[in-house]
């Protein structure tokens, strides 16, 4: 990021200050989830669920299928609103919001099913990413001379940070429906830095790679953490990478927390091993 | 072979991002706009200009208009003809009221006043999706033209139920009415069609354009990036209603004249739009102007080769000719579902290596 730090930095200045979360010290707490439930019908999807995300960790989210992990990121960007329970973020407790409000606070997300834009190439995926740092207006955009075309080459400039950064430079301009699943989930992952958010949320990052495929993108995952300052939370099911790159797990079952803690406490923790491998009857 | 991308490099971001980023393109387009300024008006004829040239060139603009909304952000619409009808009474309403304002002002503020009818239309775009949409602007469709139809005010209580434009100029030529000049008629249409385009390609190419097709390609994901549905639903319905009211006015006050709305701006104008973009390939501002001039070209074209060419009665070439672009329509769609826009991709992609094989 040195090239060109000074003008992201430039561009970014107004949301960056704008955001609540420049105040908040690495190691601080950034988001808080007090006492969730979210039910849908008779189904609880969540049940009384409190833990902390602190700023600048990697924060692993894990749980047996259905165990209420995905509704947890759910609520987090605004997808769903718990009928209980409060979501703190940067020290205040959140309105309910819509997803792109949420956007603009600073949370970004990619999804466990690739929600890639299909029909546009890796370049306007990543540059629809830079979304909440743009402000031209429709007036100025139909005029492009100036303004737009500015606002248009400082954003891909921080966009051609990113492309260099996950290495995806020669596919910049295919189309992304063409591209293998790896490389999708890349560009997806790509997207969301885009946005250069404060928390990045990652639901199953790795589901359905192979074992070069996982390393690399333990690999970004760990150095945007270190570069970026970037609070990840992240659900993962490969239980050896969740260990080595997270800094904190906390585990869901049926919608319940039953383990909060660092990798070596949870994988102790008698709760969490029943989960996973059934209880023995004796 | 001639037609090269090597030795063409980028240097800037700027040039990177250039409408045509190769330089024989740009040549190309250049060479076609100054036939179209500099040579046409010359050549035009009455038979020519009312035929081919002025509906093209406003079909144009509708098509544009119809592709910013269904081809880039996704929403399908029905309702086309009913927005043109809004623009050319808009217009007709504005040319009576103030004699002496200008044409230009009065087509731009028709396709405003377009524009705000658009958005009420596209409220319910947020709730519905894909057929149902179209259902609804159906429904503007059919309210739009039983509007105009009912109320006299909009006719300025005329007997006949018909709006006829009055006479206007820019500059002292004329260019509605009767006595104007078909090269005056196709340069004001002319230089809106290209004013309007190049407007237009700067909106998709940036992040509004980026937006609208974030919505259309998959809605959850753009709202997580901070799109808003509405807002960004509602910016397309609002520029395309924009270019389709202004389409409206030209197709009035410019190439028809006088207008019963019912006879002119019926459901079969809103399909013929829509096979228009269907056919020319959706979002493509190329495509736009490529299904334009497919459907107003070969009609006229089929009829001169059996009528003029063959010497067939009329209403048998009539009727053949419906048979033969109903059956191409289908051809297009089975060969190429993705249009003449891309076709046309394929073919430059092809010649790009002409001769070689990779």
């Amino acid at each position: 990021m040195t090239t060109t730090q000074s003008n992201s930095a430039q561009v970014s200045k107004s949301v960056i200050s704008g955001r609540a979360s420049a105040a908040i010290q690495p190691g601080e707490e950034l988001l808080r989830v007090e006492n969730v439930s979210l039910a849908f019908g008779g189904v609880k999807a969540l049940t009384d669920i409190s833990f902390d995300i602190k700023k600048g960790e990697v924060r692993a989210i894990i749980g047996p299928n259905g165990a209420g992990k995905s509704s947890m990121l759910n609520v987090i960007n605004g997808f769903y609103h718990p009928q209980e329970g409060e979501v703190w973020f940067c020290g205040k407790k959140r309105r309910s919001l819509k997803p792109h409000q949420i956007a603009h606070q600073g949370i970004a997300r990619t999804f466990q099913n690739i929600a890639l834009f299909k029909g546009m190439s890796t370049l306007d995926n990543i540059m629809t990413g830079r979304f909440t740092h743009m402000r031209t207006n429709l007036l100025m955009q139909a005029i492009w001379r100036g303004a737009a075309e500015r606002e248009e080459i400082e954003n891909r400039q921080v966009a051609e940070e990113i492309i260099d950064f996950l290495e995806i430079q020669a596919i910049r301009k295919t189309p992304v429906g063409r591209l293998p699943y790896g490389l999708q989930k890349r560009v997806e992952l790509g997207r969301a830095l885009a946005a250069q958010p404060d928390l990045l949320l990652l639901d199953e990052p790795m589901a359905g790679m192979n074992i070069e495929e996982k390393e690399d993108m333990s690999r970004f995952i760990l150095d945007v953490n270190d570069e970026f300052g970037t609070t990840i939370a992240l659900i993962e099911h490969d239980m050896g990478v969740v260990m080595d790159i997270s800094d904190r797990v906390v585990v869901l079952d049926y919608g319940k927390k039953i383990g909060d803690g660092t990798p070596t406490e949870v994988r102790s923790n008698q709760a969490v091993v029943d989960a996973y491998l059934g209880v023995a009857h004796d | 072979m001639f037609y090269r991308q090597a030795g063409d490099f980028k240097t800037t971001y700027r040039e990177d991002i250039h409408t045509f980023p190769l330089r024989q393109d740009r040549i190309g387009y250049y060479i076609l706009l100054a036939f179209a300024f500099l040579v046409v008006p010359f050549i035009i004829n009455d038979y020519w200009a009312s035929a081919v040239l002025l509906p093209f060139l406003i079909m144009s603009i509708a098509a544009l208009g119809l592709n910013v909304l269904t081809g880039y952000c996704g929403q399908v619409s029905l309702g086309t003809a009913g927005f043109m009808a809004v623009g050319a009474y808009s217009c007709y309403k504005l040319m009576t009221a103030f004699p002496e304002l200008s044409i230009i002002i009065v087509v731009l503020t028709s396709g405003v006043i377009t524009a705000l009818v658009g958005l009420l239309f596209g409220i319910p775009s947020l709730r519905i999706k894909g057929f149902y949409l179209a259902v609804a602007t159906l429904a503007a469709q059919f309210f739009l033209v039983w509007l105009f139809n009912k109320v006299p005010w909009f006719y300025n209580n005329s007997a006949s139920g018909q709006i006829s434009a009055p006479v206007r100029d820019i500059a002292g030529v004329m260019v509605t009415g009767p006595e104007a000049q078909a090269w005056a008629k196709y340069l004001f249409c002319l230089v809106l069609v290209v004013v309007l385009a190049w407007l237009t390609r700067n909106l998709t190419r940036g992040r509004i354009g980026r937006s609208w097709m974030a919505i259309r390609d998959m809605d959850i994901a753009a709202e997580i990036i901070g799109v808003n549905p509405l807002k960004t639903k509602l910016s397309a319905f609002g520029v395309s209603s924009f270019l389709i009211g202004v389409s409206g006015a030209l197709y009035f006050s410019v190439y028809l004249g006088a207008v019963e709305v019912g006879e002119v701006f019926g459901i079969q104008k809103s399909f013929l739009v829509l096979f228009m973009i269907i056919i020319g390939g959706l979002g493509s501002i190329f495509g736009s102007f490529a299904g334009a001039a497919f459907l107003v070209l070969m009609p006229v074209l089929l009829k001169n080769i059996m009528v003029a060419g063959l010497g067939w009665p009329t209403d048998i070439a009539a009727h053949i000719e419906f048979v033969i672009v109903g059956g191409l329509i289908i051809f297009f769609l089975i060969v190429e579902p993705h249009g003449l826009a891309q076709l046309w991709r394929l073919t430059k992609e092809k010649l790009l290596l002409w001769p070689f094989p990779h």
